[in-house]
């Protein structure tokens, strides 16, 4: 196994104030790293869940998950890395569309299958949708035409259903 | 019939079976106070909070049972976090309620609000704030459930005014239903079998034994299987009583001041059974250094403990007593058989006649003479001798602490409670009384340093007053012990901020409180002002003038491997 490798990690928790910072605080805590995370409520109201990005070795990855089934409001940890899944993030993306590049970054828009949802004068927000890969590309190109900010959710994942 | 929050609390904690509970009043929960004595639950008002828990810590750890404490909202709060914290670095159950301001007002910086739920949840293995009143009996239940199952812990209980003193139907659940709360008590049989097949076969084995064998009552089921598989046993801080400490297969306590055979037998080992310990680095040293050669099985009821500093071949997640009488078992059936094919206990017999002459470097030796300065070692060993090894013996931290853990031979669970994983000086004088409290007729005694029992002495005003007989023996050398041998080892003897010479009188002390003050200044009155001591049915503080400048041996420097010791 790769040292170090990002894991995505799915858990289960008690839908109730102040268990999200019993998980962020096990993480700065114990020094173990958060690269993204996001939370929100299951179709069981009193269940949410909070799909984390995490690395290390294996063992502290072990640790992690060991660590996070101890907490008392914990109810359930997949670490769906090793498993089928889906997974989706978003990011709004403020890039400079003067005259001369708009065209260019419709262009772009186009073939990722992104929106522009908001233009101004000088600036175009661009809505996209995907794996981290394909987000990757999109700023690659959008880059040299100047981005003036991004905003990005934490990836969010589901385990794929068995055909 | 309607209840006050109050009254359900107490109710609560009658149902849960409280004995007594540690505490300092304040306005919050005043109500608390008010309905009281109406029960049967015994208060001891304790003269500082930080003291309340410490006490209910040791109660609990002398008792076995759950162990409570009640403060007020804000300061009364914030002073118990420091018991807090070595309570769950020790793993005790303790049940923690602190007041807190209305829940209306609750984030409004309030007078006297803190938010002792954000700053215990690393502290804590589990805290709560119950908003409603509805939901109080459930919290308490919960709150002594996970204080008291798999690996215990402190609770904290915040409750605010509102709910103390509104009123609803009480109804205390008969069980609890936590959906995601499931320790694994039974070991697995196939982990089981596969430690128990690696001892039998193994040459050089060691048991290293940790606290978690005294909270889950194993000490026989240990002591059975070492003696039967012929293995050799050390213990941690926290496991001393665990195993008798004058058996014949006893090694002495491991890690940075342990003794020279448990060291060298670890390093030397090729099988290490780990059994409620925790690998802390006080007793790995360097980690890549420990147990180079061996395999390594881990019992231990929290899944987190194992494989967090060490790799481990056999790892067993279930309570330790559950695991060793199921290994004890196999041992009992098979063990003897394999003895005759020339396995098993025959084959120990080059390793413990190694062990024999590591056991022949003495490193536990000192020397006492007629006209000298008392040595601390000798006050240890005198009250060892007195006792028979039957007191509970508590200590406060630093050198004191490790000449108890050295020197008085515990070889009964429970009778040794020091601060073992947070360390933490002020810890012994409130845990004689927690542990007099347990057993009120045994002799308890906090083997003491000059620094640590001032950071706690108010406690001699609860002892007088609640009649509680406790003896301390202050190790007395006018210095921060501990730290001055770190300046005089590795600082080269430049003692900064390490001196008491300023120091209170420590027998007017006593008497200004209403205890009793001795003082031994010469070797030949140690045993004439224990015995003294021990005779007198009252709180005894004891001011032993020690050698200054005795240190620690043996002493293994932070970060190194763990035979690389210094032995005087
Ligand atoms: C609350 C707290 N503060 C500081 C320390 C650091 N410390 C560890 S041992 C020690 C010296 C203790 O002195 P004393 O009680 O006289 O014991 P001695 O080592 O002299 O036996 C200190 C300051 C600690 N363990 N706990
Ligand atoms: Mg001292």
């Amino acid at each position: 196994m790769m040292n170090n490798e990002n894991r995505t990690i799915s858990v289960l928790v008690d839908n109730e104030p102040g268990v999200l910072s019993r998980v962020t605080g096990l993480f700065s805590g114990r020094g173990f790293n958060i690269e993204s995370l996001s939370v929100g409520e299951t179709l069981d109201p009193t269940i949410s869940r909070i799909t984390l990005v995490t690395s290390g070795s294996p063992l502290i990855v072990e640790q992690i998950i060991k660590q996070l089934r101890k907490l008392i409001n914990v109810i359930k940890v997949v670490d769906l890395t090793n498993t089928e899944f889906v997974e989706r993030e978003m990011l709004l993306i403020k890039v400079r569309a003067e005259a001369a590049s708009r065209a260019e970054v419709l262009r772009i828009v186009d073939i990722f299958r992104c929106k522009v949802v908001d233009a101004s004068p000088h600036f175009y927000t661009v809505e996209v949708t995907g794996s981290e890969s394909k987000i990757k590309a999109v700023l690659d190109l959008l880059a040299p035409l100047g981005i003036e900010e991004i905003v990005k959710t934490g990836k969010i994942a589901i385990a794929r259903s068995r055909k | 019939m309607e209840l006050s929050g109050a009254e359900i609390l107490l109710e609560c904690l009658n149902r849960e079976g409280v004995e007594v509970i540690f505490g300092y009043p304040g306005g919050v929960i005043t109500d608390i106070y008010d309905h009281l004595p109406k029960t049967k639950i015994r208060h001891v008002l304790v003269r500082h909070e930080q003291a309340a828990v410490h006490a209910a810590d040791s109660y609990a750890r002398a008792s076995g049972k759950v162990g409570v404490v009640l403060v007020t909202s804000g300061p009364g709060a914030t002073n118990t976090v420091t018991g807090i914290a070595s309570a769950f670095m020790d793993s005790v159950p303790l049940v923690v309620i602190t007041g807190q301001v209305p829940t209306g007002v609750i984030g409004n910086d309030a007078f006297q609000e803190v938010d002792i739920v954000g700053i215990t949840r690393s502290c804590t293995k589990h805290n709560y704030l119950v908003k409603e009143i509805s939901s109080l009996a459930k919290t308490v239940k919960e709150a002594f459930h996970l204080a008291s199952t798999g690996r215990p812990g402190p609770i904290l209980v915040d409750l605010p005014k509102d709910v103390i003193s509104g009123k609803t139907e009480f109804k205390y659940p008969r069980k609890v239903i936590m959906r995601s709360y499931k320790p694994t008590y039974e070991a697995h049989p196939k982990q089981i079998r596969k430690a128990f097949d690696l001892m039998a076969k193994s040459k050089k084995p060691v048991i290293y034994a940790g606290g978690g064998v005294i909270s889950s009552g194993a000490h026989r089921e240990l002591t059975a299987l070492a003696e039967l598989m012929q293995i050799p046993v050390t213990t941690t801080l926290m496991g001393l009583g665990g195993f008798p400490g004058v058996h014949e297969l006893w090694l002495g306590m491991l890690g940075m001041h342990g003794t020279y055979q448990a060291n060298m037998a670890v390093a030397a080992c090729d099988l290490l059974i780990a059994v409620g310990a925790r690998f802390d680095d006080r007793v790995t040293g360097k980690l890549d250094e420990f147990c180079p050669d061996a395999k390594m099985i881990h019992i231990d009821i929290d899944p987190t403990s194992i494989k967090k500093n060490v790799d481990i071949h056999v790892p067993i997640v279930g309570d330790c007593r559950n695991a060793l009488s199921k290994a004890l078992n196999l041992a009992k059936e098979e063990f003897k058989d394999r003895e005759m094919d020339g396995g098993g206990a025959g084959d120990r017999q080059s390793w413990l006649k190694q062990i024999q002459t590591w056991r022949e470097t003495y490193s536990l030796e000192y020397e006492q003479t007629d006209d000298g300065p008392i040595k601390p070692q000798y006050v240890v060993e005198e009250i060892y001798r007195l006792t028979k090894g039957k007191a509970i013996i508590t200590t406060e931290v630093g050198q004191n602490q490790m000449w108890a853990a050295q020197y008085y031979n515990f070889t009964k669970p429970r009778t040794f409670i020091t601060s073992g994983g947070l360390g933490c000086m002020g810890f012994g004088l409130p845990a004689a009384l927690g542990a007099q409290i347990a057993h009120p007729k045994k002799l308890v005694i906090d083997i003491a340093g000059d620094g640590s029992i001032q950071m706690n002495i108010q406690e001699l005003a609860t002892a007088v007053e609640n009649k509680l007989p406790v003896k301390v023996a202050i190790l007395n050398n006018q210095y921060l012990g501990m730290v001055r041998q770190f300046q005089e080892i590795f600082y080269d003897k430049r003692y900064v901020a390490t001196s008491l010479a300023s120091a209170p009188d420590f027998v007017k002390l006593s008497e200004a409180y209403g205890a009793v003050g001795l003082r031994a200044e010469k070797p030949g009155e140690v045993t004439l002002v224990l015995e003294e001591a021990f005779n007198i049915k009252r709180p005894v503080v004891m001011d032993f003038r020690v050698a200054r400048e005795e240190c620690v041996y043996p002493m293994v420097p932070a970060g190194a491997a763990m035979t690389n010791m210094l032995l005087a």
